[in-house]
């Protein structure tokens, strides 16, 4: 089913249901009482074994010799893996391939080291701690090779992507960008760069493998159910009808829990070779390397206006890491197509290919790190022109999709930037940097603009009822802590018109309809819509069923799916509720299906959510230590499904950006390779500490070109702008611009005013 | 892990004996650093002998002093109403500490016991004298920005990590422990850490067995007491920098002042050189001015932690002008 037409989509009405009520978390007592089981927690077939995986002591390099005599010695030890004895796999292949998501990921596969903390062991045991133990216990000899670590010193060794994530085009140009760049008589030239950062999900990556036969179950963290299982099956070269996968509760993902990394390999090798069930869950330093993390990127803009502020040319260009062996290209300039009018327009994508581990999507890749550049060249430029900075972006505003040239489905910035403004008290903000004091802190405020793409994944859901009235759902969706079955509830009892207590959602299990799971924000619109239509569907039927019923109250009666409400059948003075007639009916039960694709009005429209971010920083004078007092995030993304989980999202996006903006970093040793910095002690964070007031808030927004419930992703828009909001502040704050994220008080000290007791 | 045995002791002397008796025995109390540091395979006692639950009381002594078992939980040291009374330098810096769930396991005698958090240090793939002596050290000309600016060797540049133990310097704490032969020592802070050297795996002057017993603190000296501590973020997280200080003023004339630092050496760093500073002739601003920059006399940046150098100076400055 899909109800699209030339100019949208026709609207669910809402109102009269759950959707749009700000309910509690329908598995909300299931987790704070220990009972949302997750991957590690998994018992499924009996007492398991423990896997332990042993990481590269070099970043680049080639084991000569490995004994695992030791090991497989050790108490409780019951099989060690290494290069040398693994089964077979399938091949990894070459760095680019058509759909990287289920390409097979062998693991051990040579000898050859291709980053620090690549595995090159692996020991099962009896017990997680005697596999830890015998782990340490073997000896591998490197032949350690020069490795390239480092992004800034190989910049004249970048290359062209083909492709950026997601398909976007690696390069894009209109008009004369240099010639107008040139002739501006207003110029912004910066460079800035991002870190290397962690997804940090508090959930590690972990999986139970067990056997059946040639059947292979896997219980594990993912964010994509069909990435692991597709992936499985081709390392595994086995049908991947013969894979399940399951994951009722993801402990987050970010991004680093899309693509399928070495541990439930390693689990399903084992558990095959031992025929028992193998668990395996990486330690919390193992995540930093081997799950994937945000790549560094070197940023150059440059901004040329004219003297009353209306951009004349528009230049973000971006240097960014990838692997040797498997290319990632995170589209970091591309929302910088789309974000403001500008007739001359140039972006490009570099990438510089290193002897790290692969980059993964981390939350907001591409708006997260870029924003954190234009924006703060917006604030530059509104400075270099003496025009605040909300009226800069205003006379900005484009028209249509400046590089795409169609419309927008909806765009709220300036509505977004009032609001905040007014709520936030903008007007206080003095423009003249380091001018504002409280004791021995300099206060500043900063804005930024928020913008996310609106994205939809083709997705299937089923809807079934019982003869007892109960609707149950099926799809492979996952929630990895973002309140999947909240929402998802909330649509099937909404669509049905039914209570929530009546629905009950199963998700994340591979044997269910296949969607696209959670990832770019696109989870509740495309799985939402899926389960939306696959409900629709049963709706039909039930409606169908007691009129044709011979014996039905409702027999020949002229219904319409209309008469389906508040879990009752209504027409005329008779009304029967579910329960009572779904024995009579379809004793059987209903089941149907409903399937979401993105439609024709992707093309047409330019579909974005936005937003606007302001915060509010104090500087110490004497030690440089900057914190945030308050931030507010003003967004508007379609219809809210749940504002409670939505604002909870929001906050947690904003609150990385905070991070991202003042304290996230992995360090890379450039002799070594590895991440420094590579536990929750020195990977900072923000802590309850660091966000002291930190608020959310929607504006409504009608948008009917994405799907039926006219909802747009909030996943990844709360961290967009965020960081530059933050940094804008400091700067405000201090009068110094600090260009190299994060934004650490050894980067003012120099430049930082001592207190003075005069003052 | 290496696989080990435990014993829990009954008392003091019998738990200094228990490990003095075996070469790879270490005493354990709340254990939130030497668990951590055995899962990861960098501390490997083959027995742990557990003192966790011998008595701890903090006690008034004769002098009007206090002695703190060494058993006493962080949390309760930085809510005990003598300590937030008469030492608030020392609940504010064991406030600063860890978080509230590592502050309600860690003792006072581990606190000052634990280990560097260097993450070379916490890396076995990676050359450390103080994990392997002899290896070599991979911070000297690696990140090394949280690394020590004072009394660091060629051997080693790693810094102690604790917040109580440099309000306990500022205090002119000892160190009062229990030998395997049932006798006792009793150290100042200065006499109880070593400098590194060229042996920084041996960290303090402590012998085999023996045990902290209490840390024992004079009466409070006159004066302002701050500590102050600058981090990254606004919790949990280690000094870049911090200061402890018991600063007698009056209406804004600096008298004399005790001063300790953190985040900048091997161990918490009493800053004599800036308390003689301030003991000097002129102005205050200008005593004050000349304790800041003698307190950084002699030291030495590495590259990345250059910044603390001036940081600590302003802190030391910033402190002083506070308590003024």
């Amino acid at each position: 089913m899909t109800e699209e037409t030339a100019t949208g989509f026709a609207q669910w009405p809402l109102g009269n249901g759950p959707i749009g009520e700000p309910l509690d978390r329908v598995d909300g007592q299931l987790k704070v009482t220990g009972k949302a089981t997750y991957a590690y927690e998994q018992r499924q077939g009996g007492k398991p074994l423990y896997g332990f995986l042993l990481g590269a002591a070099i970043g680049k390099g080639r084991i000569t010799a490995i004994d695992v005599s030791d090991a497989a010695r050790a108490p409780g030890v019951v099989h060690v893996m290494t290069h040398e004895n693994v089964p077979e796999q399938g091949a990894f292949g070459p760095p680019v391939v058509p759909n990287g998501y289920a390409r097979p990921r062998p693991v051990l596969t040579g000898s050859a080291v291709q980053y620090y903390d690549e595995p090159v062991a692996f020991v099962v045991a009896e017990s997680f701690e005697a596999a830890r133990f015998a782990a340490g216990l073997i000896s591998v000899h490197y032949d350690r090779q020069p490795g390239a670590f480092d992004l800034t010193a190989d910049l004249s060794k970048a290359y062209k992507p083909e492709k950026l994530n997601a398909g976007y085009e690696t390069d894009s140009t209109l008009g004369d960008f240099e010639g107008a760049f040139a002739a501006a008589p207003v110029q912004i030239e910066q460079t800035y760069s991002t870190p290397y950062e962690c997804h940090a999900a508090m959930e590690p990556h972990a999986a139970l493998a067990l056997w059946s036969g040639d059947e292979l179950t896997v219980y594990m963290s993912t964010q994509v159910i069909a990435n692991a299982r597709g992936a499985l099956a081709a390392t595994l070269k086995i049908p991947v009808e013969k894979v399940r996968v399951v994951s009722p509760f993801t402990g987050g993902g970010f991004g680093s829990k899309l693509l399928l990394h070495a541990e439930p390999v390693f689990a399903a090798l084992a558990a095959r070779e031992l025929k028992r069930p193998v668990k395996v869950a990486l330690t919390r330093q193992q995540m930093f390397a081997n799950t994937g993390f945000r790549p560094m990127s070197i940023q150059k803009l440059r901004l040329g206006a004219d003297r009353q502020g209306r951009l004349t040319a528009i230049g973000h260009e971006v240097w960014s890491h990838t692997a040797r062996y498997e290319e990632s290209a995170e589209q970091t300039a591309v929302f910088s197509r789309s974000l403001y009018a500008a007739p001359n327009r140039l972006t490009r994508h570099r990438l510089v290919a290193l002897d790290l581990h692969r980059g993964e999507w981390m939350r907001a890749p591409g708006e997260a790190p870029g924003l954190m550049a234009v924006e703060v060249a917006m604030d530059e430029l509104a400075e270099k022109l003496g025009l605040d900075p909300i009226e800069l972006r205003m006379r900005n505003e484009p028209a249509q999709d400046p590089e795409r040239k169609v419309p927008f489905s909806s765009r709220a910035l300036v509505p977004c930037m009032r609001e905040g403004a007014a709520s936030f008290g903008w007007d206080q903000r003095n423009p003249r940097p380091a001018s504002v004091r409280d004791g021995r802190h300099l206060i500043g405020i900063g804005m930024s603009a928020t913008i996310r793409p609106n994205a939809m994944r083709p997705a299937k859901a089923e809807a079934s009822i019982s003869a007892d009235g109960r609707v149950t759902a099926r799809l492979d969706m996952t929630d990895i802590g973002t309140g999947s079955y909240t929402v998802l509830t909330q649509i099937a009892a909404d669509t049905l018109g039914v209570p929530m207590d009546a629905v009950t959602v199963l998700l994340a299990d591979s044997r269910y309809p296949q969607t696209a799971g959670s990832g770019g924000s696109f989870g509740a619109a495309s799985s939402g819509t899926a389960l939306h239509y696959a409900c629709r569907a049963l709706r039909a039927k039930i409606v169908e069923a007691a009129r044709r019923t011979v014996g039905s109250p409702f027999e020949g009666a002229e219904l319409t799916e209309a008469n389906l409400a508040n879990g009752e059948i209504q027409a005329g003075n008779k009304h029967e509720t579910l329960a009572d007639l779904m024995p009579l009916i379809a004793p059987d039960g209903l089941t149907a299906q409903g399937a979401a694709e993105p439609g024709a009005s992707y093309k047409a429209f330019s579909q974005y959510a936005y937003g606007a971010q302001f915060a509010e920083v104090a500087v110490d004078m004497d030690s440089g230590e900057i914190r945030l007092r308050r931030m507010l995030g003003v967004f508007a993304a379609g219809h809210i499904l749940n504002p409670k989980i939505a604002r909870s999202q929001l906050l947690g996006g904003m609150i990385w950006g905070v991070g991202a903006a003042l304290m996230e970093e992995n360090v890379v040793d450039p002799r070594y390779g590895q991440f420094v910095n590579h536990d929750l002690a020195e990977y900072h964070v923000p802590v309850h500490a660091d966000i002291p007031d930190v608020e959310a808030v929607f504006l409504e927004e009608q948008d009917d070109k994405g799907n039926p419930l006219g909802i747009k992703g909030i996943g990844e828009l709360g961290i967009c702008g965020a960081g530059a909001a933050v940094a804008n502040a400091v700067y405000n704050a201090t009068g110094i611009r600090v260009r190299d994220y994060p934004i650490t008080l050894d980067k003012l000290l120099p430049k930082l005013v001592r207190n003075d007791r005069e003052i | 892990m290496r696989p080990f045995t435990y014993e829990r002791a009954g008392n003091p002397a019998e738990a200094a004996a228990a490990v003095a008796a075996r070469p790879e025995a270490k005493f354990i109390s709340g254990g939130t650093n030497l668990l951590d540091l055995m899962k990861l395979g960098i501390e490997h006692p083959a027995h742990l002998v557990d003192i966790s639950r011998l008595p701890a009381t903090i006690e008034d002594t004769i002098d009007g002093g206090l002695r703190i078992g060494a058993q006493v939980r962080n949390s309760d040291l930085a809510a005990e109403p003598r300590v937030r009374a008469r030492y608030p330098v020392l609940a504010m810096a064991l406030l600063a500490g860890a978080s509230g769930q590592i502050r309600n396991k860690a003792s006072t005698g581990g606190n000052l016991l634990q280990r560097t958090r260097c993450a070379y240090f916490y890396d076995r793939n990676m050359p450390c004298n103080k994990r392997e002596p002899g290896s070599g050290c991979s911070a000297m000309q690696g990140f090394n920005r949280g690394h020590a600016v004072l009394g660091a060797s060629d051997a080693c540049i790693a810094t102690h990590p604790s917040d109580m133990a440099v309000a306990m310097s500022a205090l002119d704490a000892r160190i009062e422990t229990i030998l395997p032969d049932g006798g006792s020592r009793n150290l100042a802070m200065d006499e109880f850490y070593r400098l590194p050297e060229a042996t920084p795996h041996i960290e303090t002057s402590l012998q085999p067995g023996e045990m902290v017993a209490a840390v024992t603190l004079p009466p409070p000296p006159p004066g302002r007491q701050i500590y102050r501590k600058v981090r990254d973020r606004a919790s949990y997280a280690f000094a870049l920098v911090s200061v402890a200080a018991i600063v007698d003023a009056e209406r804004g004339r600096i008298g004399g002042a005790q001063i300790a630092l953190g985040g900048v050496a091997p161990m918490p760093w009493r800053a004599t050189a800036a308390e003689r500073a301030l003991g000097g002739s002129g102005s205050s601003e200008a005593r004050m001015r000349a304790a800041a920059d003698a307190s950084m006399q002699g030291a030495r940046g590495y590259g990345h932690n250059e910044f603390k150098i001036e940081l600590a100076m302003r802190m030391v400055q910033s402190v002083l002008t506070e308590a003024a």
